[in-house]
């Protein structure tokens, strides 16, 4: 990259693009311009490092061993959970849990604490943005307790309609569930407003932060959310690893979402009794590398902090707008105020999966399709977009080089 | 011509384009491109094919025992796609289409230039297109 990219706001771009390594190849004989970082971040050396490090150098199972590879695996483990502990901004280390993501995280909410404090006629508020494993959860618990699922209604420039809350919530809400952020669009959404009024009417809250982790600070306890949930692979960490976080007072006395090794405390035949928080939840092996590994992540961003990304991801997503606004037949989806690096679009008369499949031919990944939110693009009347999302890595001659390529196809096709 | 000889026309066509994967994408649009239209009594859910992630429409008619495809897709590089088989099978008798072998999609190396997910889909086409073939052979079976 030129003199250009490394101008960001204090950040080194160039010395970060070179702490991870797939950066560097080409992609059907063009730079790699990788914009797909809400499906998936890269990973930078650190936390390839870590995994290697791991299978290589202290690969054992946790907790239970009494030699040494057993003890210092287990010490890695348990120092992420504190290390999650410090990034969500949780009480204690006790309060998180160690999932495989963000879905698993609303799976085991949905079952293990909808099937306790859900019951026929209740309702359940989720917003329109959501992706489809903060729907399909919920529907599923929903449909087996006859309680219902309501919705927080989506504006034009993809925001969420809050002055619909007074009339949505009431008592019969038990539980809200909303994302920090959209993956479709980018929307940041005011959790703060929603935790609120939801609990002025007792409603628990669950927070889908996937999409925040990378971007947006995140303080549990100053948002008073009673759970929060992130996936590692969004963040720069190994996929297969996140972490729920929730309140000590309702992971206590949620039951165990799955049985097994880890979790218990004594089993017999008769009876067995649970081990206490967080391990009545983590049955089984744990995921123990990638836990490991996401603790580099973690360390990642905290070096480069995540003011200077979000910073220089503004700037990204500012100009990538500005260029993408400037091309004749380009329609922006997703117009908010507050947003993370996401911009969705469409090119008049191309098919997104047409747009996408040009775009890979010359280097370029973006996402296309409905993005796992299809109410949401059924709400905007189209099945899909075309979506760049950005990351601390991307830079502007990156932006420049998709602009380039949708110049093309517009002139190829429409 | 034999659908083998068409066959040698498309590979002889990619060829040209070297391998470059925006050429082959775009020169597979602009064959969908000059696709005719489909009526819009054929755009049926019947006529959809199933296994294809975009939109693919495929209408069959039998024109003195030979077989005549048209279709639509709602992406021009499905429409590329079809546009090939609609190409090399149009005109031939059920059993030919029935035993064509399609050596084509390797040697012009399709895979690499529209990836897994329209490989796939391109394979529902010829399924589709290949069990139609089967009906209207075994119906002439059966008038004969």
């Amino acid at each position: 990259m030129t003199t250009r990219a490394a101008t960001g706001p204090g950040l080194d771009i160039t010395a970060i693009r070179k702490e991870f390594p797939i950066l560097s190849q080409q992609i059907n004989g063009h730079p790699l311009v990788y914009f797909d970082n809400a499906a998936t971040t890269q990973k930078p050396g650190q936390v390839i490092k870590a995994l290697t490090d791991y299978y290589s150098g202290y690969n054992a199972n946790i907790h239970r061993g009494i030699h040494t590879l057993a003890e210092k695996a287990t010490k890695g483990f348990e120092e992420t959970r504190v290390a999650a502990q410090h990034f969500l901004g949780a009480r204690e280390k006790e309060e998180i849990i160690f999932v495989r993501g963000v879905t698993e995280a609303i799976n085991l909410v949905a079952r293990a604490m909808g099937s306790r404090l859900l019951k026929k006629g209740d309702e359940i508020l989720i917003s329109g943005l959501e992706h489809h494993s903060n729907i399909v959860p919920w529907q599923m618990i929903a449909e087996e307790v006859g309680a219902s699922i309501q919705v927080i209604p989506v504006s034009e420039n993809g925001e969420l309609d809050l002055s619909a809350l007074d009339t949505l919530l009431s008592r019969k809400t038990k539980m809200v569930t909303v994302n920090h952020a959209s993956n479709s669009l980018g929307t940041i959404n005011d959790i703060e407003t929603i935790i609120d009024k939801a609990h002025e009417v007792g409603a628990l809250v669950m927070i889908d932060g996937a999409q925040a982790a990378a971007h947006i600070d995140i303080d549990v306890q100053k948002l008073d959310c009673d759970f929060y949930c992130i996936s590692g692979h969004k963040m720069y960490g190994p996929t297969g690893v996140g972490v729920l976080y929730g309140k000590r007072e309702h992971l206590e006395q949620m039951p165990p979402y799955m049985g097994g090794g880890e979790m218990i405390r004594e089993v017999t035949f008769k009876k067995t009794t649970y081990n206490d928080i967080p391990y009545k939840f983590e049955a089984g092996t744990p995921n123990i590398a990638d836990v490991i590994a996401l603790n580099e992540a973690f360390r990642f961003i905290s070096r480069i902090s995540k003011d200077s990304i979000r910073r220089h991801e503004a700037q990204l997503l500012d100009y990538a707008a500005r260029q993408l606004t400037r091309l004749k037949g380009v329609r922006l989806v997703g117009t908010a105020r507050e947003k993370v690096s996401v911009q969705s679009f469409l090119v008049d008369g191309v098919h997104p999966f047409d747009v996408g499949q040009l775009l890979d031919a010359r280097g370029i990944a973006v996402r296309t399709g409905h993005h796992c939110t299809q109410p949401l693009m059924e709400h905007f009347g189209i099945e899909g977009t075309v979506r760049a999302s950005f990351a601390v890595y991307n830079t502007q001659e990156e932006i420049d080089a998709m602009i380039e390529g949708i110049s093309r196809i517009k002139g190829f096709l429409q | 011509m034999s659908t083998d000889e068409t066959q040698r026309e498309i590979i002889d066509e990619f060829s040209l384009l070297d391998g470059d994967r925006e050429m082959s994408v775009m020169y597979l649009m602009e064959l969908g491109q000059k696709l005719p239209a489909l009526t819009d009594e054929h755009r049926t859910d019947v006529n959809l094919v199933k296994g294809c992630q975009s939109k693919v429409w495929l209408a069959t008619t039998l024109k003195n025992g030979h077989v005549y495809f048209s279709a639509d897709s709602n992406t021009a590089v499905t429409k590329g796609l079809v546009s090939l088989l609609i190409r090399i099978f149009n005109g031939h008798l059920p059993q030919e289409i029935l035993g064509a072998d399609l050596f084509f999609v390797k040697e012009i190396g399709m895979d690499r230039f529209v990836g897994t997910q329209r490989t796939n889909g391109f394979a529902a086409m010829i399924d589709r297109m290949k069990k139609e073939a089967e009906v209207l052979k075994s119906n002439a079976g059966v008038r004969a």
